[in-house]
């Protein structure tokens, strides 16, 4: 009952929101929403251990993917979004087959190189993906009605809440994997893999399912983000958003499903709030270097800790120690 | 009439030293099988073969006659091989219970799909029931919640074996299950070993600990430096010159 007024609220939030706001930050708003996508799918990833480098180029090749397909076949586009999302789980699979002999900081690195080709291949093929200049016009959402609610897709405001549903159904869904036998067994195979291989676990389907799944999701993220920009090009996806990502992910925490999205959530606000009000915003790389390196020295555990250094005191009354690490 | 684990010319070389060097042993069906021997003599090693975490390099492990060697460490669990390991290994960031529920991997796998709609209860509450009877049994029924690495060295070599004996292996290797354990909880532990026999859990043991092997085996092999020295029952173990000759000769586990 006390969650479901919670979701209640929520969502009246989440709708009363983009009004409150001005042009520029209900756009704000919708990149928002998409990384915030993209940074729950990347956690997922972390679940197994392993750190991507490549995660932002998925998350493009679900963009250039979804933007082709509907350019081309005609596909509507909330199918295309769905076909990105697949076309960068599949890519993500075939790369699972080299990327997967190697961990660690080896696969950090073999991510990255991997990822660096893919970006080669859209310059280098101006046909049929526009070259360094990338694809412009790419389809739009068609406007449509719900009766009580006109979707006009050139405003944002529209295109949020068409964001929010998605994004809302994935992180249901990542939600629901994390929580599930399956989220226990990538922790296992994060935290003693070879105790988890003598229980039967079988490493390396585990990891490369967790990165499937990531990329699937990450893939959507990168469709959302084509249909709402119209244009995309290599450098939409290049290591600069990448680092962010990182950011988000470690500033938030990686312990908790929420840690990654408080860490998007606020830093973006950040950024959009002092940043661009200071005129600061050409620094953005600069201080995000700042912030991560401060809150690895000062944080380590992320936003997150500071939460549930609250929630927990509430519930238990009493923390233990070790449970404030 | 085949023996359910049988090594052959059981072979590891690590660079230029031989840790096990032509090993020869059978585990029947249904019993207790020690494998003793000083520090260093290859114990752990060969667990590490026949589990699957290294590849003989010469030799093989037979599992009802097929061989097994070289297969992965979870090929080797599927088929009904189960192992703990010598220090303990466990998930200490997870709850004691969760640790059992990765031990139900195998035999109730998880699926993804099924997990995402729900449609897994049966699987889940059947995980969980087995996970919990685990635990009961090895004595952690008070401590389903507590986090794996808070707990005490006694109660953390238990988990190790509840997490492995969760999934009902065929046979369960044990390397030192006994170390950290004061007389009190050794003796307890001795007992439910013999019940997981009885139940037909085959036990191949490691132990440095003379007493509870003489009390527990129906058969022990002893090694030394890699190599077989002498093998049969307790008393004939307990009385062998060889036996007796290794232990003083090189090692202070004598009982
Ligand atoms: N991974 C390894 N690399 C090199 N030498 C090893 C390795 N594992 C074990 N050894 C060596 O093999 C020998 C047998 O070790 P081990 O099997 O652990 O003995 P035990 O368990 O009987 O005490 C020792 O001399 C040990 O140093
Ligand atoms: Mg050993």
């Amino acid at each position: 009952m006390r969650n479901l007024i919670i979701w209640i609220a929520l969502a009246a939030g989440l709708i009363v929101l983009p009004n409150v706001l001005s042009f520029s930050q209900q756009e704000v708003l919708v990149f928002l929403t998409i990384n915030i996508l993209l940074v729950a799918s990347y956690r997922l990833l972390t679940l197994t251990g392993e750190w991507s480098l490549g995660h932002v180029v998925i998350m493009g090749v679900g963009a250039y993917a979804s933007a082709l397909l509907t350019k081309t076949t005609g596909l509507p586009v909330p199918l295309g979004i769905l076909a990105g999302g697949m076309v960068a789980a599949l890519i993500a699979l075939a790369l699972s087959y080299p990327l997967f002999r190697m961990k660690g900081f080896y696969f950090l690195i073999g991510s990255f190189a991997a990822g660096e080709i893919i970006r080669l291949l859209w310059k280098r093929f101006r046909d049929p993906f526009g070259g360094t200049k990338g694809l412009k016009g790419i389809d739009p959402m068609p406007d449509f009605s719900v009766g009580f609610y006109n979707f006009d897709f050139f405003e944002p405001t529209s295109y949020f809440y068409f964001a929010a549903i998605v994004v809302g159904v994935c992180l249901w869904i990542l939600w629901r994997i994390e929580k599930s036998p399956v989220g226990l067994t990538f922790h296992a195979v994060h935290w003693q893999d070879k105790l988890a291989q003598a229980s039967g676990v079988n490493l390396r389907a585990y990891r490369t399912l967790a990165f499937v799944i990531a990329s699937g999701f990450a893939g959507i993220s990168g469709a959302l983000l084509a249909h709402y920009i119209g244009t995309i090009n290599p450098n939409s996806f290049d290591v600069e958003v990448m680092v962010f990502v990182l950011t988000w992910a470690i500033v938030g925490g990686t312990s908790t499903f929420y840690g990654p999205i408080l860490g998007c959530v606020v830093l973006t606000i950040l950024n959009e709030v002092v940043l661009r009000e200071l005129g600061l915003e050409q620094t953005r790389p600069l201080i995000y270097g700042l912030i991560l390196i401060l809150s690895i020295l000062f944080m380590p555990n992320g936003l997150e800790s500071i939460v549930q250094k609250f929630t927990r005191r509430k519930e238990a009354g009493l923390m233990r120690p070790e449970e404030a690490k | 009439m085949t023996s359910l684990l049988q090594v052959k010319d059981l072979t590891m070389r690590f660079g230029g030293l031989t840790a096990v060097d032509g090993l020869n042993f059978k585990v029947e069906k249904g019993t207790i099988h020690g494998l003793i021997g000083p520090n260093g003599a290859g114990k752990t090693t060969t667990f590490n073969m026949i589990s699957g975490f290294y590849t003989p390099s010469d030799g093989a492990v037979l599992l009802r006659g097929e061989d097994i060697s070289g297969l992965q460490m979870h090929e080797v669990a599927r088929r009904g091989v189960v192992r703990t390991f010598q220090h303990s290994t466990l998930f200490a960031e997870l709850t004691v219970l969760e640790n059992a529920l990765v031990g139900t991997h195998m035999p109730f796998r998880p699926n993804i799909f099924a997990a995402i709609f729900g449609w897994d209860r049966d699987d889940r509450d059947g995980a969980d029931a087995r996970a919990r009877d685990a635990l009961r049994f090895f004595g952690l029924g008070d401590l389903m919640n507590e986090h794996a690495g808070d707990l005490s060295h006694g109660h953390q070599r238990a988990l190790g074996m509840a997490v492995a004996y969760a999934s009902h292996p065929d046979i369960i290797l044990l390397d030192e299950p006994f170390t950290g354990m004061n007389p009190e909880e050794t003796k307890h532990m001795m007992g439910l070993m013999k019940r997981l026999c009885s139940d037909g859990i085959t036990i191949l043991l490691v132990e440095h600990d003379m007493q509870a092997i003489m009390g527990l085996c129906d058969n022990i092999t002893c090694m030394s430096f890699g190599k077989f020295l002498a093998e049969g029952g307790p008393a004939e173990i307990r009385n062998h010159p060889a036996v007796i000759e290794a232990y003083l000769g090189g090692a202070r586990h004598v009982a």
